[in-house]
């Protein structure tokens, strides 16, 4: 049984008591995933009240001053609410979608370097483990659509499964085209790859950092990935799956209660995730914009939850004021736009990194 | 038992247990599930033997790409699974014979040491332990094995390519449009605004 003991000191080691030999993994994952969860909470609020206010409406306004406990309230409600199941359901995968699309975001989370060294695991392919989780992430929908046993949440979920499919392609050559430059596949090297070469640190002008970071460089992918962002988390302009006008609400529609919540949660969780791979490739994680004192006192913490909003403040922008597209239409700046394009972006970066020697040679291994 | 070797019990356990509710469960999506079960595990299996660029591969192609589109065509046909188990025991035979071919082959395969220690001994790659696996494969798909990578790059390429050849179908019926054009349209080119008089019209 040595094994469990040694298992228990990495999960719940206090070293200050004289436990274990670091402070254990299960209060990390605990810190993050409050802090997680009340952030989605206020983004969730966040985004209702731009949408409002492009609308010129007020948004939520009376739970709390200026609204700012909507979201709790609205979760109290969820989760008191009696839960649904629809007779004709299969009753176990039904529960299991919405699960497993919170699991998977909250998972996915597990990678995300919030600070130097912040994560909770600092693998070496970081990467490919986000690819991987929101590759996934297709199965909480096509089986919430196929379990409800219901012709409009199945049609939902076809369009959604084919979409997400559809663009996780062109960001994979997108993240090809950063890995390219990094050569290292760590969430980490990535981003102190941003803070040790690019284009400041060419001019002579090293403190004006945020010159250094790939969206500068590489700005053509910086777009592309930023739209298929927004595909491949079924955000609107881009959110046929759940399009209320045609299919009442897609792969949603027989959900209720805690089910739809932990759907809600899911989605939001996974579009932070999304906002995070994009400050993390091409706004320099953690790292502040400007490399002068009243900029760099701010906790590198902060300044990645502050690039996470601003990029997420894009996607409710995107939302409110961009109309829906239709499905031929997406399907076609998928495969016949974003996919051409990356592929030839990945061809001329290798080439310019191959002939210049540009490029981060200190990664690991 | 270490750690390590906890979790290789548990993730074969399951996968083996996954694997035959595959072929047993009589749902075909609920088949098509526990077939991706299987899969993670495996992926699971290869991160303790420190695969974990292998690991991750196979979860992003196998269980985000080949497996949905598994589900899609298994969700999407009306299979009666009722009638195709009906002639089960008529394809036993066939079943059985494949299942012990394999078995040998796999056995051989895993025996291979014992049986032929110079041909094992040959193939393998020193693997040095201070570099990460993806660059190691990346050393040698693109050195030793390039050419071979590139032709199993060209023959799937000729088989999507044949796929779409097969099912592309031009209909004149069917109405398009070319957002090219509508984007390049201009409301000078297609707008008049008329002056009508009150109880006149045009």
């Amino acid at each position: 049984m040595d094994f469990v003991t040694s298992a228990l000191d990495y999960l719940l080691g206090i070293p200050f008591l004289g436990w274990g030999v670091q402070i254990g993994f299960v209060y990390k994952a605990l810190l993050l995933l409050v802090v997680l969860l009340v952030f989605t909470a206020f983004i969730l609020l966040a985004d209702r009240k731009i949408w409002a206010a492009v609308q010129m409406r007020r948004g939520p306004n009376v739970v709390g001053p200026f609204g700012l406990l909507q979201s709790f309230a609205d979760l109290l409600k969820f989760v008191f609410k009696e839960p649904i199941i629809p007779a004709g359901s299969d009753k176990a995968l039904f529960l299991l979608a919405p699960l497993l699309t919170a699991t998977l975001a909250l998972g996915g989370w597990a990678v995300v370097p919030i600070d130097n060294g912040w994560a909770m695991a600092n693998i070496n392919i970081g990467i490919l483990y986000l690819l991987g989780i929101s590759s996934l992430g297709v199965y909480g929908v096509i089986i919430g659509g196929w379990a409800s046993n219901s012709k409009y949440p199945f049609f939902g979920s076809l369009r959604a499964a084919a979409q997400m499919v559809s663009y996780e392609v062109s960001i994979g050559l997108v993240i090809i085209t950063v890995l390219l430059c990094v050569g290292s596949l760590n969430l980490n090297d990535i981003v102190v790859a941003q803070t040790q070469m690019g284009l400041a640190h060419s001019l002579g002008v090293p403190w004006l950092s945020f010159l250094n970071w790939f969206w500068l460089p590489l700005f053509p992918m910086f777009v592309v990935f930023y739209i298929s962002a927004l595909a491949e988390t079924n955000r609107p302009p881009f959110d046929l799956a759940e399009g209320e006008s045609e299919l009442v609400a897609g792969f949603m529609t027989e959900y209720s209660a805690t089910p739809y919540m932990l759907f809600m949660l899911g989605e939001y969780i996974s579009i932070l995730l999304m906002c995070g791979m994009t400050v993390i490739l091409f706004m320099g994680g953690w790292a502040a914009p400007i490399d002068l004192p009243p900029f760099t006192w701010i906790p590198g913490a902060i300044w990645f939850f502050i690039k996470l909003t601003l990029v997420f403040f894009m996607f409710a922008m995107a939302k409110s004021i961009v109309p829906r597209y239709r499905y031929d239409q997406l399907m076609r700046i998928g495969w016949k736009l974003f996919l051409p394009l990356s592929l030839v972006m990945v061809v001329i970066v290798a080439f310019v990194l191959k002939l210049t020697g540009w490029g981060w040679h200190g990664g690991i291994a | 038992m270490t750690l390590p070797l906890f979790f290789f019990y548990l993730f074969s356990i399951v996968a083996v247990a996954s694997a035959f509710m595959v072929i047993s469960s009589r749902n075909p999506v609920h088949a098509v599930l526990f077939l991706i079960l299987t899969f993670v595990n495996a992926a699971g299996l290869f991160m303790l033997a420190g695969a974990e660029f292998l690991a991750l591969i196979l979860i992003v192609v196998y269980v985000g790409a080949v497996a949905v589109l598994f589900l899609f065509v298994v969700m999407m046909l009306d299979v009666d699974f009722a009638e195709l188990k009906s002639g089960m025991l008529q394809y036993a035979p066939i079943g059985i014979l494949v299942g012990v071919v394999l078995l040998l082959e796999l056995l051989l395969v895993a025996g291979s040491f014992v049986i032929s220690p110079d041909v094992s001994g040959s193939t393998g790659l020193p693997i040095s332990i201070d570099m990460d696996n993806t660059r190691q494969l990346g050393l040698v798909l693109y050195t030793r094995y390039v050419f071979l990578f590139q032709g199993a790059g060209a023959v799937l390429l000729v088989a999507m390519i044949g796929a779409i050849v097969l099912t592309l179908r031009h209909r004149s019926t069917a109405k398009r449009q070319n957002p090219v054009d509508q984007v390049a349209r201009k409301a000078s080119e297609t707008l008049k605004v008329v002056k009508v008089k009150s109880g006149q019209g045009l």
